[in-house]
């Protein structure tokens, strides 16, 4: 499945327009700033590729899904288009798509080279300043024709936000069937929009927490398939599994580093207590990071690997504590009310995603490194468990409700604004979302 | 590949899981609830049978929201629990720490520790030898009441004296 991640390939740059327009401007006209609190969504006509048979439709609707589900673009109902795109080629009739409001417009063809391999094409164009912003095509084995689609609206959210896009990624997750006293808990990855849904464990142990590796296709997650909850490694293009470290007890609440050469977790200690450790995956060697009387927990490295945020009870109730990633320094950084859980360091490094109990109430949130500016996100009966898309600016959690009879999927974005549900089969828990794929 | 033991076909862990699902089974047989409704008086059980033990002296005990303190009413139930296993020395016990769903996975996973730890030593203090006994933590993942409010979340607090490798 090596190949897999190289069956896409950017073939070149699509020249601009017809070949008058070498130089583009270093900022299109229309663009969005991801950093205003309340985005009013961008317009956006999105037409039919050109195809032979249905995969035109079927590409460019799922380009409008991804982009539509960001909450910083509006699709253009396709009923309103006055102009029938019939050479993507060509520059289109600017004035028609200015009529509906299409501030950007998206074309593109899907053709089947005589190997049998997709090639797929798309132009952005402002339709206001009656320019292509930007033009790409790929190729592709017709089985990744969903991957294409998400790498072209990534390439699309870029041009236009001039942030990294997150389209083009995978959620590992836990997957949640039967009764809530009797579940079936097991490893499961689809694509971040739901679909190609695989499962990696078969469910006869209770497997929980994965989370992926930074720099391969690769997860450590906690199951109970030795009889005892232990942390294991996956492959999961080979399904090739092994035991992190050979502790005497209890090994959970994983994360790999961001050079995805150690995990970082919690041991049970003889006592009951738990802390945390790092374990270098090469030398297997094992350093110590904390040594309360207290619950240490759910740890996560800073994107630069020079400090680690984690859960503590060593005050009292569960609180959010930052230390250098040697285990030096351990500050308490939450002071709000209420009890606050499961840190995640944003890719970013700006800002560090949560689970807040408090009122009786469930709340994701996110705060600055040093515990300041806190801003509640979502709030609910019960959610938990924010995993952050590899931009840093779209969260995604689980969450339960009394009469749902399981959790679910959601997203939301950093403006609080914009909450997705993310379909799933079954019902559905610890998403932990990939990097960009490659 | 670098890293660590294989997971595979390990005996003893093979071993491990058998005994486990021995003690799953026998517990689901004879549920806590038996004593909770009532149900099955003394002398129902052979004694120093695994129904007696469930049935007559009570398999668990609860505990308060985020706290593994041992509880007054559940001293009492630990110390027959120790009586009980001080008399009938064939059996080994596992004991279970369990959280209810209100709080989050890892740190449940960790609060059910403590509380099976806590569990573990009041019958270590009682005389129960320690090589007897081992402790498990399923966190917020097995709850036996399913409801969305406190009367089910204060059945989940718990932890769960499971006999295992019982002899004779």
């Amino acid at each position: 499945m090596k190949t897999f991640l190289k069956t896409i390939m950017l073939v070149s740059a699509l020249a601009a327009g017809l070949g008058t327009m070498a130089t583009l401007p270093a900022r299109a006209l229309v663009e969005i700033d991801v950093n205003k609190g309340n985005v009013e969504p961008l317009p956006i006509a999105i037409t039919d590729f050109l195809s032979g048979d249905a995969i035109g439709a079927e590409i460019s609707s799922i380009v409008a899904a991804d982009l539509k589900r960001s909450g910083l673009f509006a699709p253009i109902d396709k009923g309103a288009f006055i102009e029938k795109i019939s050479n993507p080629d060509a520059a289109p009739r600017f004035e028609d798509w200015k009529v509906i409001n299409a501030q950007a417009l998206v074309t593109g063809r899907v053709s089947q080279e005589a190997d049998g391999r997709l090639r797929a094409e798309f132009r952005l164009w402002d339709t206001f300043a009656g320019q292509q912003l930007t033009g790409e095509q790929f190729f592709s084995s017709k089985a990744n024709s969903r991957r294409v689609a998400h790498i072209i609206a990534d390439a699309i959210y870029e041009r236009l936000t001039g942030e990294k896009g997150y389209f083009d990624t995978r959620v590992v997750f836990i997957d949640e069937s039967g009764a809530k006293n009797q579940r079936r808990k097991r490893l499961a990855i689809m694509d971040q929009d739901g679909a190609n849904v695989r499962y990696l464990s078969d469910g006869r142990t209770i497997a929980m927490t994965p989370r992926f590796s930074p720099t391969r296709q690769e997860i450590t997650y906690m199951s109970y398939e030795s009889g005892e909850p232990k942390v294991y490694l996956l492959q999961i293009e080979t399904g090739q599994r092994e035991l992190v470290g050979n502790f005497p007890g209890m090994t959970f609440a994983p994360r790999f580093s961001p050079d995805g050469q150690k995990v970082i977790m919690s041991l049970l200690r003889e006592d009951g207590n738990s802390n945390v450790f790092a374990m270098d995956l090469r030398s297997r060697s094992t350093t110590r990071l904390t040594n309360s009387n207290a619950i240490d927990t759910s740890p996560s490295y800073s994107p630069d690997g020079t400090k680690v945020v984690f859960t503590s009870d060593r005050g009292g109730q569960p609180q959010i504590y930052v230390m250098g990633a040697d285990g030096s320094g351990q500050t308490r950084i939450s002071f709000g009310g209420g009890s606050y859980s499961t840190p995640v360091w944003s890719p970013r490094g700006d800002l560090i995603a949560f689970t807040k109990q408090s009122g009786g109430q469930f709340q994701i949130g996110v705060m600055r490194t040093d515990g300041s500016g806190e801003r509640i996100l979502s709030s609910g009966f019960q959610q938990e468990g924010p995993t952050w898309a590899p931009n840093g600016r779209v969260l995604m959690f689980f969450r339960d409700a009394p009469g749902a009879g399981g959790p679910k999927l959601h997203s939301i974005d950093l403006t609080g604004r914009n909450e997705q549900a993310i379909p799933t089969a079954n019902f559905a828990s610890d998403p932990a979302w990939s990097p960009l794929l490659e | 590949m670098r890293r660590i033991a294989k997971l595979a076909t390990n005996p003893v862990a093979i071993a491990l899981m058998m005994s486990l699902t021995i003690a799953g089974c026998a517990s689901k047989k004879t549920p806590n609830s038996a004593a909770d409704l009532g149900l099955g008086g003394a002398g129902a059980a052979t004694p120093g049978s695994a129904q007696d033990f469930t049935v007559n002296i009570g398999d668990r005990i609860f505990f308060d929201t985020d706290s593994s303190a041992i509880r007054a009413d559940a001293q009492g139930i630990l110390s027959r629990q120790a009586q009980w296993l001080n008399k009938y020395t064939n059996y080994s016990i596992v004991v279970e720490g369990h959280a209810d769903e209100r709080g989050t996975r890892e740190y449940n996973l960790a609060l059910g520790a403590r509380r099976a730890a806590a569990a573990r030593d009041y019958l270590a203090a009682q005389g129960v030898a320690s090589n007897r006994m081992r402790t498990i933590s399923y966190g917020k993942e097995k709850p036996v009441a399913v409801c969305d409010d406190i009367s089910c979340w204060s059945q989940n607090r718990r932890a769960v004296t499971a006999l295992a490798g019982a002899g004779s």
